[in-house]
């Protein structure tokens, strides 16, 4: 191994997290190179110096304050809460089913009255409308009778 | 996670009360101001409530979370929206309340090994600036693997490289700490 490939393996030879061929591969190259051993010894010591570096404690306050940001979240409401019952969705249903109800009863009362006499008539409109001698059918005779009084004034 | 997805506010706390500290002394270190970073991970606690819903367990919940975390550490470093408060004699002394209390400067005469206490505190310091002065990605490489122990592969998740980049920026990371401490290196491995 050259000195060059040592580059991407050293942290993890100085931190045990090579592989077992790795490391063996490793330390056959350290045993001849000065240079890299010189390296990792320095590098150890490096760890070690970062542990010095205490760690810190959040606040006292600190959970209050997220609790807080969270309790000052908008509630998110799901695609089937729109199918929750409001009592404001469920008067206005109401209202307008009431509403739909009385415009029925007040259209009904005005429809126009059919006599049970005419409804055979009604059934064959179509027969009678286009039956042909109907339409040859001499003029109203109050017709005639008004044009005999007009010329004998 | 998915116990919060359910809407089991229990569960949530119970996230907050095992990642909180882990985060903050991320963040800590990533934008190098106390009251930064817990701003910044009450927002990623928050942006992990909001997603609750939506959330699919496709990689492990810490990488999930510290790649929420990092961005928005990153984002607020290149943004430099935030100055280092100035320390005063009077002030807290926040940034350097490395025991987790704030506390105001020390006077010399009331400390019973005051030279042993300066030495130790420079040393920490120098090592907290040297990690600083680290650039973002591969400071934020070093701090999700040293203190985090996060492995490669969640780590190069995290910050969106490859694992083989992963490597370079982290073995160019310990170089510069390696100069930039190399006092204290030579002292460390003297021992």
């Amino acid at each position: 191994m050259s000195c060059g490939r040592m580059e991407k393996k050293i942290m993890g030879y100085v931190d045990g997290r090579l592989k077992e061929g790795e490391r063996l591969e490793m330390e056959k190259h350290l045993s001849t190179c000065a240079v890299c051993q010189l390296r990792v010894n320095e590098f150890r010591a490096v760890n070690v110096l970062l542990d010095e570096v205490p760690m810190i404690e959040p606040s006292a306050a600190f959970d209050v304050r997220v609790w807080a940001r969270v309790a000052a979240e908008p509630a998110r409401q799901s695609w089937w809460a729109w199918f929750a019952p409001s009592p404001r969705v469920a008067f206005a249903a109401s209202m307008l089913v009431l509403a739909m109800a009385w415009i029925g009863s007040q259209s009904g009362s005005n429809l126009p009255q059919i006599d049970q006499a005419d409804i055979p008539v009604l059934e064959n409109y179509d027969v009678i409308s286009s039956f042909e001698p109907l339409t040859e059918l001499p003029q109203p005779v109050q017709a005639e009778d008004a044009t005999q009084q007009n010329q004998e004034m | 996670m998915l116990d919060v997805k359910a809407g089991d506010e229990q569960s949530f706390a119970l996230l907050l009360h095992r990642y909180r500290s882990p985060l903050v002394n991320f963040l800590y270190r990533m934008v190098r101001n106390r009251e930064q970073a817990e701003d910044l991970a009450q927002e990623v606690f928050l942006r992990v409530y909001r997603a609750r819903e939506d959330y699919i367990p496709s990689a492990k919940f810490t990488t999930w979370l510290f790649r929420i975390a990092t961005n928005l550490a990153l984002n607020s470093v290149r943004d430099n929206r935030y100055q280092r408060m100035e320390i005063s004699l009077d002030a807290p002394v926040t940034t350097d309340a490395e025991d987790g209390d704030e506390k105001t400067m020390d006077v010399a005469e009331k400390h019973p090994n005051i030279e042993q206490h300066l030495i130790e505190e420079a040393r920490r310091r120098m090592i907290r600036q040297a990690i600083e002065k680290l650039p973002e990605k591969q400071r934020a490489a070093v701090l999700l693997h040293k203190y985090q122990e996060l492995d490669y592969g969640e780590i190069s998740k995290i910050l969106e490289c490859s694992e083989s980049a992963l490597k370079s920026l982290l073995f160019r990371a310990y170089e510069t700490l390696r100069v930039e401490l190399a006092p204290l290196v030579a002292q460390q491995a003297r021992q």
